[in-house]
């Protein structure tokens, strides 16, 4: 706090709200992945903090640094680009191994295996695909 | 210039970067252009799909209509979870036959729709192109589908294909 | 005026940031399975993260604008390895 009794009131108001609204949002993000029933509704909750949440809290960042600086400053938007790219990865990777376990437990609440990518004759039933992987999964136990 | 520049956009990029991390100046402009410009070197020794940029005019528009609903799905996600007990069997699975084939167009999709909340990419079967999403909010499943298929699916072909 | 306003700011997002990290780690404790654990963890690294931009606001000090930085990678490559290891490790047994 050492240099912020000499900003502008129009930026405090504006690092107040944008903090606010990105730390809100995280926590509204965590308590839904605390408070949710089911792994595939909890996955949507983390999304709130890492698209707005990270977004507001480094909007915050650059309006401080460039008017306690007075110049513009800009890589904290670098976090939220970053952020925004790898969310997606780890989200989707994620997903799919959850998926992928569910399915080898005959979970009945997840879709069906769809055919796998190289076989043959992947596109005729989504019955046999299911029967077959049915039969490895046993196989297995 | 093909050699030495493989992929222009890329270096214009990595410039930009280094020069917010870093600091603007002549010795850092050229520093970061040539770790650009070798960085760029080692992506082409590895022979990546080249992606074919079509439509240029249409990215501001993607950009603006992504930005648009990551703060409507912010709000609306918020606002259920805040609710507190919701009910149990509103969110689901959807099964989404895409015509989008383009791998760099798939890529953009999915950071699309995953970093929106309220969707979730989960699976995508590139044998028969259809995509397994989980939607928080899967009230109405029409909307949904002409949300992926005419707002964002649509763009992207016009861009990528 | 305005450092008293930014004061309390930064001290209300900061407690929220932290309320958040132990929400995520209580998911990340009780599971109930592996895949929620590793979500929870994710979650936390993404709040850490969060909360040393905020401690950077805090301190006018923009070293922790790298610390952060560090822990967004970290967090990444850790999540995508434990996801690869629920995909591979366990199941093939």
């Amino acid at each position: 706090m050492n240099h912020a009794a000499d900003l502008p009131i129009w930026a405090t108001l504006l690092i107040a709200l944008f903090l606010l609204i990105g730390a809100g949002l995280t926590l509204v993000g965590s308590f839904g992945l605390y408070h949710l029933r089911s792994f595939y509704d909890r996955i949507h909750a983390p999304t709130l903090g890492t698209s707005w949440g990270t977004a507001g809290i480094a909007i915050a960042s650059v309006i401080y640094f460039s008017v306690v600086e007075s110049q513009l400053v800009l890589h904290q938007l670098l976090i939220g680009v970053f952020v925004m790219a790898t969310t997606p990865v780890t989200l989707i990777l994620l997903s799919r191994a959850a998926l992928y376990r569910d399915r080898t437990e005959n979970n009945r609440d997840v879709p069906p295996l769809h055919p796998l990518r190289n076989l043959p004759q992947a596109s005729e039933l989504e019955q046999d695909s299911m029967a077959t992987h049915k039969n490895a999964g046993e196989e297995q136990k | 210039m093909n050699r030495l520049f493989p992929y222009p956009l890329l270096i214009i990029l990595l410039i930009i970067t280094w020069l917010m991390l870093a600091g603007f100046s002549v010795g850092q402009f050229l520093l970061g252009t040539l770790t650009a410009i070798i960085a760029t070197w080692g992506l082409a020794a590895l022979h990546p799909a080249k992606p074919r940029l079509r439509r240029w005019d249409l990215l501001p528009r993607l950009f603006a209509i992504v930005f648009y609903d990551i703060v409507r799905s912010n709000i609306a996600v918020a606002g259920i979870i805040l609710h507190g007990g919701r009910k149990v069997g509103k969110s689901g699975f959807m099964t989404i036959p895409l015509d989008l084939r383009d791998p760099m167009g798939l890529a953009i999709l999915a950071i699309i729709i995953t970093g929106t909340p309220g969707t979730a990419w989960i699976d995508y079967n590139s044998a028969r192109n259809i995509l397994i999403l989980h939607v928080f909010d899967l009230v109405d499943e029409t909307a949904w589908l002409n949300l992926i298929k005419n707002r964002y699916e649509y763009l992207l072909q016009e861009i990528f294909e | 005026m305005s450092a008293t306003i930014l004061f309390w700011a930064v001290t209300t997002a900061q407690i929220a940031l932290g309320i958040a990290m132990v929400l995520a780690l209580a998911r990340m404790i009780s599971g109930p399975r592996a895949q929620d654990r590793v979500l929870g963890l994710d979650t936390l690294y993404n709040n850490s993260m969060l909360l040393m931009l905020v401690f950077g606001i805090r301190t006018g000090n923009s070293l922790y604008f790298e610390i952060s930085l560090i822990i967004g990678a970290l967090g990444f490559v850790a999540t995508v390895a434990l996801a690869k290891f629920l995909m591979r490790g366990e199941v093939i047994e």
